[in-house]
């Protein structure tokens, strides 16, 4: 039985573009001209980068971020 | 009033939709016989294959399924018709009230739904709307609602919030609202149109609805024409039709191209028109679909920089504004296309709109930006003649004035 891999969401309603997330997931997220998040490639989480998304969930200061 | 046409399906036979010819109660009992006993409906519309007509075309029959298993939820009819383009809803609820209320009763039934929705974002529907409904008895009553008319007041999760007493604005995509809907419950939202096809379905069964369009797209849908040409309003066609004899019954000439599935859609060229069906297939190359039934025609006389310039502005106004990259990149995305229609001869700026447009794309709770990114996209593709003699500082259609 496989499980779809985790990956990072953003509710983008939430997302006022502080930044953070890109600062502990620099692998990931890069930042447009506005501070909004931009995906590099994809959001799926694997080996380490599964840890540091779980601290951008937490840091995230409008909980913009979740793991699915 | 816009015109209502039914476009002749075959020689001598009359438009599904619009057999009634009065919205009253008896006359559509008249036209159409009495809706006969649910039976299974979920079976009906799956082998019949109705596609949703709200604009992303998806399979009627699993998302009947999706509420059925949970019981107990909603079921809302949405008219609201927030694309100004676009008026097949209005005609259908004023002209056909009682097919799209009796879809809406067989849809309930066959959910297991409690509570029964029906959304209009225009104040004139409501009264005749009152009238139809007084007309009929349910088991599960009709609620009748209107939202704000903007452009996004139809997308599902914003019209669930409208009728949960939030602001009608999209919600995150994560939570489904078949999962969690109006008032927390699960909830089935279906354009008007596809309740209308499906009351046909129940009453005349699935051969029937596929005696007409093709396999994969059976049926017919609504189109709305408008722009150049000489018939504008809201004609019933069937899938697979060539576009070239709709286009031809709404008296539209020669035109440049043709805008398909609304501001969110894309150009075909007017060279294309000929050879052009409404289908996936033919449509696909050029990045358009059906969608929700939208046809504009850009007649000759229009620079199609400065038309396609003012629907993005349109669509930057338009944003619910929760978004960063929409509400900041939507606006600025149009700007750049004005600017490329006023001839300003900078050379970055068909660059400057491409990488706007891909910025925007799949960073928003909906896919507003998504849509305009698409329209935009088609825009400098299909005029890229056009976009290079601007930026030479010179227009076809102005120095042929």
């Amino acid at each position: 039985m496989s499980r779809r891999p985790a990956e990072l969401h953003i509710d983008w309603t939430r997302c006022d573009g502080h930044g953070a997330c890109a600062e502990l997931l620099p692998e990931l997220l890069d930042r447009d001209e506005w501070g909004y998040p931009v995906a590099r490639g994809t959001l799926v989480l694997t080996g380490a980068l599964r840890d540091h998304a779980e601290h951008a969930v937490e840091v995230c200061p409008v909980l913009a971020l979740r793991i699915r | 009033m816009t015109a209502v046409q039914t476009l002749p399906l075959e020689p001598g036979v009359v438009g599904r939709l619009f057999a009634a010819d009065r919205p009253t109660l008896d006359a559509h009992l008249s036209a159409y016989g009495a809706l006969p006993a649910p039976g299974n409906l979920l079976e009906l519309v799956d082998r019949a294959g109705v596609l949703g007509r709200g604009g992303a075309g998806f399979p009627s029959a699993r998302k009947i399924a999706g509420l059925t298993a949970r019981g107990g939820g909603v079921v809302v009819a949405n008219g609201a018709e927030g694309e100004p383009a676009s008026d097949k809803d209005a005609v259908l609820l004023t002209h056909a009230p009682h097919l799209v209320l009796d879809g809406l009763s067989l849809v309930v039934a066959a959910a297991w739904a409690k509570t029964a929705y029906l959304v209009v974002s225009r104040p004139t529907l409501l009264e005749p709307l009152r009238r139809a409904l007084a007309e009929r008895r349910e088991r599960v009553p009709v609620k009748l609602r209107l939202v704000e008319d903007r452009f996004i007041s139809g997308e599902e999760s914003a019209l669930v919030n409208a009728l949960t007493g939030r602001p009608g604005l999209p919600s995150d995509r994560l939570v489904r609202v078949y999962e969690r809907g109006v008032g927390g419950r699960p909830t089935l939202v279906h354009n008007v149109e596809t309740l209308a096809q499906i009351a046909l379905v129940s009453r005349f069964g699935t051969e029937w609805f596929r005696s007409v369009g093709s396999h994969d797209e059976p049926g017919t849908f609504l189109a709305t024409l408008s722009g150049a040409v000489g018939r504008p309003g809201v004609f019933e066609v069937a899938y697979g039709g060539r576009l070239a004899d709709l286009m031809g019954t709404a008296e539209a000439g020669s035109p440049q191209a043709v805008l398909i599935g609304g501001y969110h859609g894309a150009w075909v060229p007017g060279v294309d028109v000929d050879r052009v069906r409404l289908s996936r297939e033919d449509l696909a190359p050029f990045d358009a679909s059906i969608g929700a039934g939208v046809v504009f025609v850009l007649g000759q006389d229009r620079c199609p920089l400065e038309e396609s310039a003012q629907i993005a502005a349109y669509l930057a106004g338009e944003s619910a504004r929760q978004c960063g990259p929409c509400l900041n990149g939507l606006p600025r995305m149009a700007d750049t296309l004005a600017r490329l229609a006023r001839r300003e001869r900078d050379p970055r700026l068909p660059g400057e709109v491409e990488r706007l447009r891909r910025l925007v794309t799949g960073r928003g709770a909906c896919t507003h930006p998504d849509g305009t990114a698409r329209f935009v996209a088609s825009t400098m593709r299909v005029f890229a003649d056009e976009v290079a003699r601007h930026q030479r500082g010179s227009c076809r259609v102005s120095a042929s004035r």
